[in-house]
């Protein structure tokens, strides 16, 4: 039987969770295990108030955990993440999937952890504690925290670069994603480049990002990356794709990105 | 099972109902409160069938938890037509043909209304964007985008 528990802030339902328990923000992933009568959660704890501000300043851009993929697309602030954002589901998806269950999003969702990994963005935890995306993303099948908020350090909207490859046009899961952060212009000083769909969670191909410094964007200049990027990334057979063909195409998008006209 | 109290506007009517814990939008106000316009199609999040809209927004009522519409304002296909006089859109859906098996008919209809408050005189791109999130398995989506934009037209006293 599922009981549900409604906490009046986050604050209070963290200090409510526990075994078996999820917490339900925008409900798009927990309502989806109610539905199909998940057997790891018989609890759901839930929160009447959600931080939802999104507020950038000269250090960077803070987003609360409750902003949805529609909020984002609402602010200025948050410009960076348009592009991305724009691409999560469809309109009434992006009005209840929150930020702070992205994170949380198993392949074929997730393509906003995807881009927060890329841009070096801290997860604040109920309690105050920040820990970076990529050791937040590499525990968080065993995490028992919840998420306050995200902050992303300041980032040159023409430095950042995404793609999300689906099958479906205009709108499909992402068979894969790429996102990429690359400082210097024209000549690259250091580049944060993050995969989804290539591994259980959101990847860096840190091989990639080693071969693209001091580098120039163009044919000759990302010849190194492009041999090194499915270092450390691990994709499955799916039913998107198969593994060997995520291994085939991802350089090949990679590519593409790479050498695309900057913002 | 403990029953929760929820209470909220439903097509200009007041609803009050006791729901099962965890239960969703979709099985409340099919179930609960009789409206039987909004269809469950894959309770996944993926076919829109069940797209209804809460403060006059898109949401999908499988993936929403009933009990956290208290207060808010819901609208269906339901409460669309005013007596017998359809909605621009569903005579729209009707004269080009947008609807075949008409599952899906439900779930884009309140996707084209969400736009259509919003943007009176979108462009075909914008009620592509506005139905993605919405499935039709027997139209080729042709005939609803043709559909919403005579019904554009026709709200805005076009055609």
């Amino acid at each position: 039987m599922l009981s549900v528990q409604t906490c009046a802030t986050l604050d209070e339902a963290a200090r409510q969770m526990g075994d078996r328990t999820r917490f339900l923000a925008g409900g798009t992933l927990v309502m989806r295990g109610v539905n199909y009568a998940d057997p790891s959660f018989d609890r759901i704890v839930r929160a009447r108030t959600m931080p939802c501000e999104i507020r950038s300043d000269d250090t960077g851009l803070r987003i609360g955990a409750g902003a949805t993929m529609a909020d984002l697309l609402a602010a200025r602030d948050a410009e960076i993440l348009h592009p991305v954002a724009r691409m999560i589901g469809g309109p009434a998806v992006r009005n209840m999937a929150t930020v702070g269950g992205n994170l949380f999003a198993a392949h074929p969702y997730g393509d906003l952890a995807t881009a927060l990994l890329a841009l070096d963005a801290r997860v604040e935890m109920a309690g105050g504690a920040t820990e970076p995306m990529e050791t937040f993303l590499a525990g968080r099948d065993r995490q028992r925290g919840l998420v306050t908020a995200v902050i992303l350090p300041r980032v040159t909207a023409s430095e950042f670069r995404w793609a999300k490859i689906s099958r479906v046009k205009p709108k499909g899961v992402s068979m894969l994603s790429i996102a990429a952060w690359l400082q210097g212009g024209s000549r690259i000083t250091d580049a944060r480049i993050a995969f989804g769909g290539m591994g259980p969670t959101p990847l860096r191909a840190k091989a990639a990002e080693r071969a693209l410094r001091d580098r120039t964007l163009d044919p000759a200049g990302i010849e190194g990356a492009l041999a090194a990027c499915l270092d450390g990334l691990a994709p499955a057979d799916d039913a998107l794709a198969s593994e060997w063909y995520r291994r085939e195409v991802a350089p090949v998008h990679l590519r593409r990105l790479l050498l695309r006209e900057a913002r | 099972m403990a029953k929760t109290p929820v209470r909220f506007t439903l097509n200009d009517a007041e609803a009050a109902l006791f729901v099962d814990e965890g239960a969703n939008l979709i099985d409340v106000l099919r179930r609960g409160a009789g409206d039987l316009s909004p269809k469950q199609g894959c309770a996944q999040g993926t076919c829109g069938a069940c797209t209804v809209l809460i403060d006059g927004q898109p949401h999908l009522a499988c993936l929403t938890l009933a009990e956290t519409v208290e207060g808010r304002r819901i609208d269906t296909t339901g409460g669309l037509a005013g007596g017998p006089q359809l909605h621009p859109l569903q005579t729209a859906f009707m004269e080009e043909f947008a609807a075949q098996c008409g599952f899906c008919t439900s779930g884009m209809l309140m996707a084209a209304k969400a736009l259509l408050d919003r943007q009176p005189s979108p462009s075909r791109d914008e009620v592509a964007e506005a139905i993605s999130g919405n499935l039709c398995r027997c139209t080729g989506y042709e005939p609803i985008i043709d559909a919403v934009m005579r019904a554009s037209q026709r709200m805005r006293g076009a055609a």
